[in-house]
């Protein structure tokens, strides 16, 4: 009976493209999934929907134009990736910045995270199917918004940093809506524990799916949350300190366990970091100029430059090679999401579809970053 | 075993998060305290923004029609995308006997406008500055390109104090 029927009952290997307008893929991302049922073989990456070739449009740009490119990338962590132009010019000139200008940069920073975050939970809790932390997760986002937009003019975009400093000076309410974020986001994070992180059903969904080990995190070169969730220490703020990183005390979150509820969890207790570096540097913003003066034209020395900063979701990098003149002759961003994005193979082979939803989110990619 | 202690440990876990959610149905909403939601603003006259808001390019004019703007055409090479354009003309000053230059269209393509905020860093006069309208939307991509001088404006007589 059973040859009778294994004879007949044949699986059959199929195609299923998933996107690129899938709301589980965070944007226009297609992947071409090779399936068994519903056991997925392979999952191959299909880019380039979203391609805005910023790269090649940075080469016609002045460098005090390519900030606001480097907003339309990762626009969650849009405030890290202009510092990273910034660095790099300010570094490549000699031009010294204030300590303010620092801490400034520094909190700016923090913010984004939590804001990035923030943002990543509501959408993890959605893609499994708890609706309800999406709207949490808006709330405490929104407050951060207000900060930015009272001080930077913007919500998302912010283009905050120029070349030599920041462009305004803070608001006189910022360290006041800094502290009380900072007491209610500290009353509220253990709800996300108890609405989210403690349920069993969510649980079950993330324990043990998506294995990566640290030998193979190394070789597919993740970075950021995605690769400490393996227990790869690399965050660029303890490696390479920029800003005031130096001079706050904050912990590296490193979980050995490689799987899907790990990475999550190293967001979460990254929230906390974030929130304990603000504690240490909203009393003590020192006074001075916001904005050191600077040339009309920049032109960088020939040569190459580099810049590493560690933006919500890893290592972003911003390459330059100059000739001299005001425009880069080749300008290359280090994106984290592309790194961390090219190990889903590696993590879904084997695993139900709805495993590859999970595997998605807690990579937390967005995809123009990606697809530049 | 596990399996009792599962489902119990599942139920106990959906009830503490579902308590979270009840407190904030039942008594934020009946209280009142703590509700989040928004509606659209759509009360567009009293709505006040943050002074920093940047949502859209404006040209100052006081009360005698008269702007700021001499068209020096720096904003329009600060632009990386190309959304301001300036046309401009000589005319005699009869006084000087000098040909001075002014603008007879300051036009801004809203629509490529990206909100970067470089035209009004490199403006010398501040003639051009933020308004803090967000409301952009039009049926016609056409609505969105805005001669920003209005018409019959002139140039106001030079004095040393800023805005």
């Amino acid at each position: 009976m059973e040859e009778f029927l294994t004879d007949r009952l044949k699986t059959q290997e199929y195609f299923l493209n998933m996107g690129p307008q899938h709301p589980a893929t965070h944007g226009v991302l297609m992947l071409l999934l090779k399936l068994d049922g519903e056991i997925i073989q392979n999952v191959e990456l299909d880019l380039g929907y979203i391609h805005r070739s910023i790269e090649k449009m940075c080469e016609r740009d002045t460098y005090k134009q390519i900030i606001h490119l480097t907003d339309r990338l990762d626009y969650l962590s849009s405030h890290m990736n202009n510092e990273a132009v910034c660095l790099l010019v300010e570094d490549a000139l000699n031009i010294e910045v204030a300590d303010r200008i620092k801490v400034i940069r520094t909190m700016m920073s923090e913010l984004s995270r939590i804001s990035s975050h923030v943002l990543w939970w509501g959408v993890m809790g959605m893609d499994i199917g708890a609706l309800t932390t999406f709207m949490y997760g808006f709330r405490e986002r929104e407050m951060i918004n207000d900060i930015f937009e009272e001080t930077c003019g913007a919500r998302l975009t912010m283009n905050y940093n120029v070349i030599g400093g920041v462009r305004y000076d803070l608001h006189e309410n910022f360290a006041k809506r800094v502290k009380d974020f900072i007491t209610h986001f500290r009353k509220k994070l253990p709800e996300y524990d108890k609405l989210l992180s403690n349920n069993i059903i969510f649980q079950k969904r993330l324990e043990g799916i998506g294995y990566i080990s640290k030998e193979d995190a190394v070789a597919y070169g993740l970075n950021g949350p995605t690769a400490r969730g393996s227990g790869v220490s690399c965050d660029v703020r303890k490696i390479h300190p920029y800003s005031a990183y130096d001079r706050v005390e904050f912990e590296e979150i490193l979980f050995p366990e490689g799987d899907s509820y790990a990475r999550y969890r190293v967001r979460i207790r990254e929230m906390w970091e974030s929130l304990s570096i603000l504690e240490q540097l909203v009393d003590k913003i020192p006074e001075g100029e916001h904005r050191v003066k600077t040339k009309a034209v920049i032109k960088l020395p020939e040569g190459d430059f580099l810049q590493r900063v560690e933006s919500a979701r890893g290592d972003f990098g911003v390459y330059v090679k100059s000739d001299g003149q005001k425009f880069p002759y080749r300008l290359k961003f280090r994106s984290p999401g592309f790194a961390n994005l090219t190990a889903l193979n590696k993590m879904a082979k084997g695993l139900k579809i709805a495993d590859l939803v999970a595997i998605l989110s807690t990579i937390d990619i967005v995809v123009p970053d990606i697809d530049r | 075993m596990s399996y009792f202690s599962d489902i119990i440990n599942g139920t106990k876990s959906l009830l503490i998060g579902m308590r979270i959610t009840g407190k904030y149905f039942f008594v934020n909403f009946l209280t009142r305290k703590d509700v989040i939601t928004e509606q659209y603003p759509d009360n567009l006259e009293t709505l006040n923004m943050f002074d920093r808001y940047r949502g859209e390019v404006t040209m100052y004019h006081n009360e005698n029609n008269e702007h700021r703007c001499d068209a020096c055409t720096l904003c329009e090479k600060a632009c990386p995308n190309g959304s301001i354009e300036i046309i401009s003309d000589k005319e005699l000053n009869p006084e000087t006997g000098k040909n001075v230059r002014y603008i007879v269209k300051h036009i801004y393509h809203l629509e490529m406008c990206t909100m970067c905020g470089l035209c009004i860093e490199a403006c010398p006069q501040d003639a051009i500055q933020w308004g803090q309208n967000f409301h952009h939307v039009q049926y016609d991509r056409g609505k969105l390109t805005k001669v920003l001088n209005k018409p019959g404006s002139k140039i106001m007589i030079k004095t040393k104090e800023k805005k």
